[in-house]
């Protein structure tokens, strides 16, 4: 059986390349359209990963870099949700990392200078292998809001990376999750790029007291759509007729 | 109103960000923290095929090389074939097809090794020219950037291939052909990257 092709990308659900509120994009943003391929071996195809690509410590934030009997300053969290297809299939096996800031809003990065300090205990990126149900967890410390440099004044939501492959290049994805009943989600001109209010909600994570471990860790859901595929029939063929 | 088709819909992409390297290549962001760091070692040892380096710069709209930028790349083999079960063929042990870079902070540069990939099957019968499958992603940049490199050695299949042909501006396609030199015994592809303005990169939609 050959593959079936990607359902094309709903480019309305994504921010345009140039949204002028988020300052950075105004150069980085290509002037011509992007031209649309059918897909090819090369689209459909995509990197895969094992469990000796990773090692099993490396999902939890609150130990992977702590020192021994130590661990990181803040509120204790569970980040966990499916990888699903828009199909709403589960995608098993497939490489999801996560990246953030401490408690305290500060990077671990020699980049940042923001005068929050460095947690000795928080290196702030994980990364794990979705399960046959396409089920993934994280445990690591809420991160802070921090300021960043657009207008004067902008603070970004607290949020948490999320960078996730799918079986083929083309559902390859980055984005930001944030947290339920955060006010600075309205405020954020990087937030506020996504066209619909439907997709601000499709990034922040809803708090799950029945995922919670109490008086240990509050726990936050974060499901994740990458694009789905045909089914065989009356698929249209990458090869012949 | 009609029945609801109950697709779900994908998530919305947001930018990469500043610090992409602490999630994606944390080792650049100063500390190390995994045992091994995805996507350092595209080819392996075993790979058959024309050993090559492949460097550029990415730059913006105002002629800048932009700094923060992270690529991967996806690629088949030299005979064609991806590591993928939907790829017809068998790929050398510890073949990945999958790189990872980031630019030196100061300048922007940006290299990998690997080796030069076969032509692969196109659609429909078809063959595509040889090329590695690139996306961009940066801060400022709020859904990555498809596009894919070509080799200027490779003219014939170049000219036949159905993707480049694609492209309505025949001027537009040289921008995805990177340059042959051949540098102290080391093979060097050249592909600088232009994100927006004169001589801007083409970008697929994928």
């Amino acid at each position: 059986m050959k593959p079936a092709e990607y359902y094309q990308r709903d480019r309305q659900r994504h921010a345009p390349a140039l949204t002028p509120d988020y300052k950075t994009s105004v150069t980085r943003s290509p002037n011509f359209a992007a031209i649309s391929l059918e897909n090819t071996v090369s689209e459909i195809t995509g990197p895969r990963f094992g469990h000796s690509d990773i090692s099993p410590i490396d999902n939890d934030l609150i130990r992977n870099y702590a020192a021994d009997g130590q661990s990181p300053i803040g509120e204790r969290i569970i980040l966990h949700g499916r990888v699903l297809d828009e199909n709403a299939r589960p995608v098993p096996n497939t490489m999801v990392e996560i990246w953030q800031a401490n408690a305290g809003g500060r990077y671990r990065h020699k980049k940042d200078t923001y005068l929050a300090p460095i947690d000795p205990n928080f290196g702030g990126c994980g990364r794990t292998l979705t399960d046959e149900n396409g089920y993934y967890f994280f445990r690591t410390v809420k991160p802070g809001a921090y300021p960043w440099r657009n207008w004067v004044n902008d603070w970004r939501p607290a949020h948490i990376h999320v960078s996730i492959f799918g079986s083929g290049f083309t559902q390859r994805l980055i984005t930001q999750c944030y947290f339920e009943g955060d006010p600075l989600i309205a405020k954020c001109p990087i937030v506020q790029t996504i066209p619909d209010p439907d997709g601000v909600q499709a990034v922040t994570a809803a708090l799950d007291m029945n995922a919670t471990i109490p008086l240990d860790s509050i726990a936050y859901k974060f499901d994740i759509v990458l694009r789905g595929r045909r089914s065989t029939l009356f698929e249209n063929r990458l090869e012949g007729n | 109103m009609a029945q609801d088709l109950s697709y779900l819909k994908e998530t919305p992409s947001q930018t990469a960000g500043p610090y992409v390297h602490i999630g994606l290549a944390p080792g650049a962001a100063g500390f190390d923290i995994y045992d091994q760091e995805l996507g350092k070692d595209i080819a392996g040892p075993k790979a058959a095929g024309e050993r090559i380096t492949v460097q550029g710069i990415v730059i913006d709209g105002t002629g800048s090389p932009i700094k923060d930028v992270l690529l991967e790349a996806w690629q088949a083999n030299a005979d064609g074939v991806y590591a993928h079960p939907e790829s017809d063929g068998e790929v050398e042990d510890g073949f990945r097809g999958f790189g990872r870079v980031i630019t030196e902070f100061e300048t922007g540069e940006w290299s990998f090794d690997t080796v030069k990939p076969g032509p692969v099957p196109g659609r429909n019968g078809t063959t595509q020219a040889p090329h590695i499958n690139l996306w961009v992603v940066a801060r400022g940049i709020n859904l990555g950037l498809n596009t894919r490199l070509y080799f200027d050695d490779e003219a014939e299949a170049n000219a036949a291939d159905p993707v480049l042909n694609v492209i309505e501006w025949e001027n537009r396609r040289a921008t995805l052909i990177a340059k042959r030199t051949v540098q102290d015994g080391k093979i060097i592809y050249r592909f600088d990257i232009r994100v927006q303005g004169d001589g801007e990169t083409v970008f697929f939609d994928i």
